[in-house]
């Protein structure tokens, strides 16, 4: 009886008033046996590609915007070459006496020719020159080109060159901002698709997990066991698959990344090479595997509370 | 044996019926005090499987009322089950030992539930084990013990935490009538140190190793023989049998 007296005796009555604890032994935790990892590491880096991508078209937008927002460009579309020359001249005296202008200059011909190459043509024979193409005069205003200072600068320039055109450049580009903001619009949206479709995946997984658990979750019940025991054990589980196919999704989606990267820097032009990543993008990036495994646990959390408060 | 001074226990007019069916239990009416020990007998179908459910809170009334512990367990919130559990060791009829554990995690079980360290659970676990002779299985999952072993688990596992009360359905079924003599003397002893006791089975031969026992019998899920008569031979006047004193 001397076994039994210390068995029964050493601990007495005191458990009962002390906190309670998630222990892992009370369920059995099937750690990357699913396919739960998986498919959390696809979602992940679905959604890292996805926040790279509109994270990277807000960059381009806002160098582009940048560099545009103070540009203005004058076209002097007078036919006759000579007297295109000449109202180019004075308009570029009045423009480089204005005040708000900080740097005025005129696109060189070789310029224009290359612009206008693609759908004209530069073939053997071809003459350009023969064609009314207006001079164009790049400036650069030392405030952003607002409509009150285009309206002062067609005042300066139409006196001396009355079929010149003023325009903002920022303007030119406002379809492809708008189309761009879209894009960004587009990538949050599918981010948050990724995210429904992951807490339906959890959910899911968590009920099936209850359902294959619901015995020894009786049992713990029956012992004392509270639903947020309970929950810890599907908690942790879920945190480790999470974290697992995080990582995975993390690495997957950077190396799709640097792919498009190298593809993308090969096209070498225009706003393309504003599309960079910054490094409070790559932490928002790599901080993605960590904001998935958060709201798994959390929804794997709601889901088993709620399919405890249905047990008695 | 004192006179009780609080009931431990208090069922009055009680009914459960599963669905829309005929009421398996009906107009159960009962007092238990603390420290007592208690036999509740009857045939199989007799209901004592799910009058120890609604004692050990595995189960809500269809009507009537329950007093666990001076508290009414009927409309207890639902957070505070677990403390009431903690208070209430129960030996199932079908052992409910959870299969992915060893012999000692799951005699470990309920302290680890109620957050007692491991440096203060290691040795009481296996001073149980030895006790109920399982001391060289400790590390035996359920699956590999046998019917016997996986009902003195079960029973250590109900004892562990020295419950307030023990309620245990057909605990010795399983095991030989050493074995299960030797439970009945652990019974007795947590008996002795202040849990009161309740053990469900039809085993008269075992009532008769318990005199000091108090007996309820039920019969088509009518507690039909709270006096205490068939215990043989019946040593106590049904006057001071808490149960004959309590309202029918």
């Amino acid at each position: 009886m001397s076994i039994l007296t210390s068995a029964l005796g050493a601990l007495g009555h005191r458990w009962r008033g002390t906190a309670s604890s998630g222990d892992p032994r009370l369920l059995p935790e099937a750690q990357l046996s699913g396919p739960m990892p998986w498919v959390i590491a696809i979602m992940i880096a679905l959604t890292v590609v996805a926040a790279a991508s509109g994270l990277a078209l807000r960059n381009a937008a806002r160098t582009a915007s940048a560099d545009l927002e103070g540009g203005v460009t004058v076209q002097i579309v007078t036919a006759a070459p000579a007297e295109r020359t000449r109202q180019a001249a004075a308009v570029l005296a009045a423009l480089r006496t204005a005040p708000d202008v900080a740097e005025a200059h005129q696109v060189a011909q070789e310029d224009l020719n290359t612009l206008v190459e693609p759908w004209l043509g530069t073939r053997p024979g071809d003459d350009v020159e023969a064609l009314p193409i207006p001079a164009l005069i790049d400036v650069r205003l030392r405030a952003v080109a607002t409509p009150d200072r285009l309206a002062q600068l067609r005042a300066i320039v139409v006196p001396v060159a009355p079929s010149a055109r003023v325009d903002a450049q920022a303007g030119w580009l406002a379809p492809v901002f708008a189309a761009i903001e879209t894009l960004q619009w587009l990538a949050g949206g599918l981010i948050a698709l990724l995210a429904c479709a992951t807490m339906a995946a959890v959910l899911l997984a968590s009920r099936n997990a209850l359902g294959n658990h619901r015995e020894t979750i009786e049992i713990v019940h029956m012992l004392g066991g509270t639903d947020r025991q309970i929950a810890r054990v599907f908690q942790r589980s879920m945190a480790f698959d999470a974290a697992a196919g995080g990582l995975a999704g993390l690495l997957l989606g950077l190396i799709t990344i640097f792919a498009l990267g190298r593809q993308f820097a090969g096209l070498g032009s225009g706003m393309v090479s504003g599309a960079v990543l910054r490094w409070p993008d790559w932490i928002a990036i790599t901080a993605i595997p960590l904001l998935g495994v958060g709201l798994a646990v959390l929804t794997a959390r709601l889901t088993v509370l709620a399919a405890l408060r249905r047990m008695l | 044996m004192s006179q009780p001074d609080a009931e431990i226990v208090q069922f009055d007019n009680v009914g459960l019926r599963y669905g829309t069916d005929k009421e398996i239990l009906t107009d159960i009416s009962f007092t238990l005090y603390p420290g007592r020990f208690y036999f509740l007998t009857g045939a199989s179908g007799a209901g004592k499987t799910s009058l120890l459910k609604l004692l050990y809170l595995s189960q809500r009334p269809s009507r009537g009322l329950i007093r666990l512990f001076g508290t009414d367990a009927i409309t207890l919130p639902r957070e505070r089950l677990p403390g009431f559990r903690r208070r209430i060791g129960v030996v199932f009829q079908d052992f409910r030992l959870v299969d992915h554990l060893s012999a000692f995690d799951n005699v470990a079980l309920p302290l680890r539930v109620a957050g007692v360290s491991e440096k203060d659970i290691a040795r009481p676990v296996g001073d149980m084990l030895e006790w109920v002779g399982l001391g060289d299985r400790q590390h035996a999952r359920p699956a590999t013990l046998s019917g016997g072993e996986q009902q003195r688990v079960a029973i250590a596992r109900a004892v562990i935490a020295r419950p307030d009360m023990l309620v245990a359905d057909e605990p010795t079924g399983n095991v030989d009538p050493d074995m299960a003599l030797k439970l009945l003397r652990l019974f007795e002893s947590l008996n002795r140190l202040g849990t009161t006791v309740v053990v469900a089975t039809h085993d008269v031969h075992l009532i008769r190793k318990v005199p000091e026992s108090l007996i309820m019998r039920l019969d088509k899920g009518r507690l039909s023989d709270p006096t205490g008569a068939l215990r043989y031979p019946p040593r106590r006047p049904a006057a001071t049998n808490p149960i004959a004193a309590s309202p029918l």
